[in-house]
């Protein structure tokens, strides 16, 4: 897909969010905000999905397909989005996020079977190992695609994701992009302050990851760009890790950088300003 | 009282490494898994015929149990396998996230379990892992009797879809159940049919139990005695079939006796059909570094603990 229309989809991405995040008022905008591109991406340039007639068929094993996990579980609004316009599920349910007898549920879960999910995420440091596990897998079963997953900076204060972290390159798990959303905010504050991960960078290197950084992360031509480069460094005998500079609440002036809308809703007033801003490409749900 | 009698002795990890050997052999899709322990879980069988289906985790067992769950999407069967302590308590919230609710076929291997795993001492003494892992949604709580139902299980619980916990143990036991059995999970054994008193025993205890209705037996008390090898699903009608008979029972378990089968029992009991009931059970504590030999005498969970408390049971009866 063209830039500009990766564009679009963001744009209409993010208005998602920030409406189904108002509807219940409750939910992570921040994160959802300043991960778009990276999702957007994925799914609508990088990543092979089965489909028939142009719409996704899902199955849980997903041979034959690229995989892609989100360890970060709370910015589940953008990835509902995403994962609506692609066509797994009807845009009208991104109405009933976080709502009672919602398959939307506050956090992915595979529980209430929405199409796209393939575990339950949310409690933070578990994708890597379970996203790594389907890339053992796809080796196991002699199929060649990729295998995605997104963390959150801070959740990489987490200590599984450092046994992870150890385990993929040691059995050369190549057919694995991880990425982490550098936003540098966490809940109590930016991650410098509440605990600082140091250079990341050099840390996977020091486990044995290759490296890339995607400094403008919410320059949709710069992530398109950057995750090709990441798959043309895969199988290879490491996995690859991308650094991905995001600003928390990216696309919402107001929402910005900061970590006070890591998990805030905003009101009517707010949600018109957002929207405001935003403009409506796909049509609202 | 039916005869049992036994040729050797064996620790029911051997039968699970026996299981896992018949597996690998039978399944390609089982992979197993470890994290730093193949001796202890008696894998080299299944890791010499199957390298490519064995997974060396390291002592990362977070990792493993989420690896584990991945390794489902593309259809293999994880067997994630270390000691029970930390292949329960240590990893709660991997199993509970991403194998419970996530509905993995992930099969959680657990030896070493309870009082018997000896010297080490309490630090890997778990006594609570029944009681986790039944309280999960959707898990399935196996705890074989001996060499021969562990193998039994280990096979049995790879064509079961969803996640399950086998739990086994260290030390060498008689092997008193049959070579070519099937196992039928959430069916109960009946090892015994008695009229005065139903004791209900798992895994290590079962033997116990059965030296427990001889010796009982020998006092004119004629014993049922029930294998509960899987304490969930629990056969509640086997249960209740059985205190209607003997109008009380004994739960027998190497667990802590708050959380374990006892309390599953006594749930059963209460709904619907109450009669006394005594447990065999660590009462709420640790354990400690001796021989299983001791540790097992020193912690009320030998077979005349079982006898003194059918005796209490038919007592309380009969009051």
């Amino acid at each position: 897909m063209e830039i500009e229309q990766l564009e679009k989809v963001a744009s209409q991405v993010r208005r998602d969010i920030v409406r189904m995040v108002h509807g219940c008022q409750s939910g992570h905008p921040g994160g959802s905000l300043g991960c778009t591109e990276i999702l957007v991406a994925l799914y609508f340039e990088q990543m092979k999905i089965k489909e028939e007639n142009g719409k996704p068929v899902f199955d849980m094993n997903g041979e034959g397909e690229d995989l892609f996990f989100l360890s970060n579980g709370h910015i589940s609004p953008v990835w509902y989005s995403v994962l609506a316009h692609k066509g797994y599920f009807p845009k009208e349910e991104m109405a009933t996020f976080r709502k009672l007898n919602s398959r939307l549920q506050g956090h992915p879960t595979t529980h209430e079977h929405l199409e796209g999910i393939r575990i339950a995420s949310g409690s933070l440091g578990q994708g890597m190992s379970a996203a790594i596990g389907a890339a053992l897998a796809k080796k196991l079963n002699k199929d060649t695609r990729t295998v995605f997953v997104l963390m959150g900076d801070g959740e990489q204060q987490e200590g599984q994701v450092w046994e992870a972290a150890s385990f993929a390159p040691h059995h050369e798990v190549d057919n694995l992009i991880a990425m982490i959303d550098l936003n540098g905010q966490q809940i109590d504050g930016p991650t410098l302050k509440v605990m600082n991960n140091r250079d990341l960078g050099k840390k996977y290197e020091a486990f044995g990851w290759e490296v890339i950084t995607i400094e403008e992360g919410n320059d949709m031509a710069a992530v398109v760009k950057g995750l090709y480069e990441a798959k043309s460094r895969l199988g290879h005998g490491r996995p690859i890790m991308i650094l991905v500079h995001t600003g928390m609440g990216f696309g919402v002036d107001f929402m910005m950088g900061s970590h006070k809308w890591h998990g805030v809703a905003p009101n009517d007033e707010q949600l018109a300003a957002a929207l405001g801003q935003l403009e409506e490409t796909l049509g609202d749900y | 009282m039916k005869k049992y009698t036994f040729t050797e002795k064996k620790d029911t990890r051997s039968g699970f490494g026996a299981g896992m050997h018949v597996l690998g052999q039978q399944n390609p899709n089982v992979v197993a898994l470890c994290a730093d322990l193949v001796g202890s879980l008696k894998l080299e069988a299944f890791i010499k015929e199957n390298p490519d289906r064995f997974v060396q985790c390291g002592i990362s067992e977070a990792n493993m149990i989420g690896v584990s769950a991945g390794l489902t999407i593309g259809g293999k069967i994880p067997f994630a396998t270390t000691f029970a302590n930390f292949a329960t308590g240590r990893v709660y919230d991997q199993i509970r996230q991403s194998v419970a609710y996530s509905n993995k076929n992930v099969k959680i291997c657990a030896s070493h379990a309870g009082l018997t795993l000896g010297e080490d001492g309490a630090t890997h003494q778990i006594l609570e892992d029944l009681g986790m892992m039944k309280m999960l949604p959707g898990m399935t709580v196996i705890n074989p009797c001996d060499y021969n139902q562990t193998k039994a299980a280990t096979i049995a619980i790879a064509d079961h879809e969803g996640p399950v916990y086998l739990r086994f143990g260290r030390p060498v036991i008689p092997v008193f159940t049959d070579a070519d059995q099937v196992f039928e999970i959430g069916k109960a054994w009946m090892v015994n049919e008695g009229t005065d008193v139903s004791i209900f025993a798992t895994g290590h205890m079962v033997w116990e139990a059965i030296q427990a209705g001889e010796q009982l037996e020998a006092e004119g008390i004629n014993a049922e005695i029930i294998n509960i090898h899987t304490i969930k699903p629990l056969d509640e009608e086997a249960i209740l079939k059985s205190v209607s008979k003997t109008g009380c029972a004994v739960t027998a378990e190497e667990h802590n006796r708050l959380g374990g089968l006892g309390d599953s029992v006594a749930q059963v009991l209460v709904k619907n059909k109450l009669v006394p009931q005594e447990y065999v059970a660590v009462n709420d504590s640790f354990g400690e570094s001796g021989t299983p030999a001791q540790l097992m005498e020193k912690y009320g969970l030998t077979a005349k603990d079982i006898v003194a408390a059918a005796k209490r049971a038919i007592e309380r009866k009969n009051a």
